[in-house]
């Protein structure tokens, strides 16, 4: 039996966008065990629902993380509105599909770009991040930010959008699907990226379940899992599938995200053409009183959003459970037996978001 | 590579996608949310937007009749211009100027106010 010998991955590693570290156990170049540890970017948001009254907490809440920060303050607003029973407006929730579903875009594209990124492939990365961009304009001219949108509020949200604007999401649209297919083509089919994500990461069906893994990372191993089927918001009334694969390794996580894409862009037509007219507020009076579990479908999964209310203005207990977080031990049970070269593109594939995870 | 080929080479005879700063500069667009302005003169000083800051960046001295923000706390989130009950706060559409020091922006409202 050769040397097993300790490397140490993280926190400052030039594929991590965040700092996670991770020890990793080695045998020659194979992985024979992983100890994560996590905790560089603590920042106790869920002791901090005590001192801000529930309607401050939605600008703490965005600020869990910056990517999807549009669904944390839509997954938190949603537990408090269910708790008040306070019914947001048609055009309120179809807005919320919008925005959240812009997010996933851009969050795909973002990852899509590490990805290329992690196995150094530097001019996919920055043509994949040119795509992004358009997105993060649009959704600027829609809510006023590019990274903390502030959009959603208790009741429904803040600023409308005007006929103008919804005809130039549809061109933007249309532009933007023919360049993100050409990019995803390079992902698809070349032979660079092929070589580095085909068979990299194998994660079964069974193994995905029992391990808790969450998003594309469950939905590429096999398994129909999609919160948005559960129709929050205005999901049930679009039509869409789940997107799933069956072979669980780095590419089929790279297949869903890419699809994931191209059905958001239809799940924003098929909203934008939905748009009912009306008020996009509910006004609400009270506080909050009972407790809540909101379940979301981010880009990096399903997070779940509880909250306990004791009918004064401060929470009594805010507890988000978010996907990266669901999706580390699926990370340890994929990173066992892998090659030490392939540890960056395996950490990415989970798409991982650490503020998130620390909170 | 002949996939990314094609891409590198349309992108090599189109313009460039990185704004030409500072020779042209970004804009903004009307929902952008920048500084936070006011109104000093139709001010009443009652502190509504003080309580609903959720960064407590703003502060009110009703007797010396000044309105003060602190340009490093705020968030530009809107809760103050959607709170002032004269609407004398208004959001900006662009960003407050950088600074080497931290500092609070001071509006004293003069004497001679028109109401």
């Amino acid at each position: 039996m050769s040397e097993r010998m300790i490397i140490p991955f993280g926190p400052q590693h030039p594929v991590l966008p965040e700092p996670i570290h991770l020890s990793l156990v080695l045998e020659n170049e194979k992985v024979v065990d992983v100890l994560p540890s996590i905790g560089f970017v603590h920042r106790g948001l869920e002791k901090l629902v005590e001192k801000k009254d529930f309607l401050e907490y939605t600008f703490v809440a965005e600020r869990i993380c910056g990517i999807c920060s549009y669904m944390h303050g839509m997954g938190y607003c949603q537990a408090i509105e269910n708790i008040m029973n306070i019914e947001i407006p048609g055009r309120a929730s179809f807005l919320r599909v919008i925005g959240a579903e812009f997010s996933r875009i851009h969050s795909h594209l973002l990852w899509l770009g590490l990805c290329a990124d992690a196995f150094g492939f530097e001019s996919l990365f920055m043509h994949t991040w040119k795509l992004r961009e358009q997105i993060l304009d649009l959704m600027e001219e829609m809510t006023g930010g590019r990274v903390i949108f502030s959009s959603v509020k208790i009741g429904g949200v803040k600023k409308d959008v005007d006929d103008s604007l919804l005809s130039k999401i549809n061109d933007v649209l249309l532009e933007l699907e023919p360049q993100v297919k050409e990019i995803s083509s390079v992902f698809l089919e070349s032979i660079t990226v092929r070589h580095r994500l085909e068979g990299v990461g194998v994660l079964t069906q069974d193994e995905a379940v029992s391990l808790g893994a969450v998003g594309p990372m469950l939905r590429a191993s096999g398994i129909n899992q999609d919160m948005r089927k559960l129709g929050y918001a205005a999901y049930a009334e679009l039509d869409f599938e789940p997107i799933i694969d069956t072979e669980g390794d780095s590419m089929a996580r790279c297949r869903v995200r890419i699809k994931e894409i191209f059905q958001s862009m239809d799940l924003i037509r098929q909203a934008v053409a939905k748009l009912p007219q009306g008020p996009i507020a509910a006004p609400f009076k009270g506080n909050p009183d009972g407790e809540y579990f909101s379940r979301l479908e981010q880009p990096r999964g399903e997070v779940i959003y509880y909250v306990k209310g004791n009918g004064t203005k401060f929470l009594d207990r805010m507890r988000v459970r978010t996907p990266t977080f669901a999706n580390l031990p699926a990370l340890i049970k994929v990173l066992k037996g892998c090659d030490l070269a392939d540890v960056p593109i395996l950490i990415l594939t989970i798409d991982p978001c650490i503020s998130c995870t620390e909170r | 590579m002949s996939h990314i080929s094609k891409i590198i080479l349309k992108s090599l005879f189109s313009k460039p996608s990185t704004a030409m700063y500072p020779i042209k500069k970004r804009e903004y667009y009307p929902n952008t949310r920048g500084a936070i302005e006011n109104d000093i003169k139709s001010c009443i000083f009652c502190g509504i937007c003080v309580k609903k800051c959720p960064t407590k960046g703003l502060e009110v001295l009703r007797d010396q009749k000044q309105w003060s923000i602190d340009r490093c706390r705020c968030i530009s989130c809107g809760a103050c211009v959607t709170a002032c009950p004269k609407k004398c706060l208004t959001m900006e559409n662009t960003y407050s100027a950088p600074s080497t020091e931290k500092k609070v922006d001071r509006y004293i409202q003069p004497e001679d106010k028109v109401q």
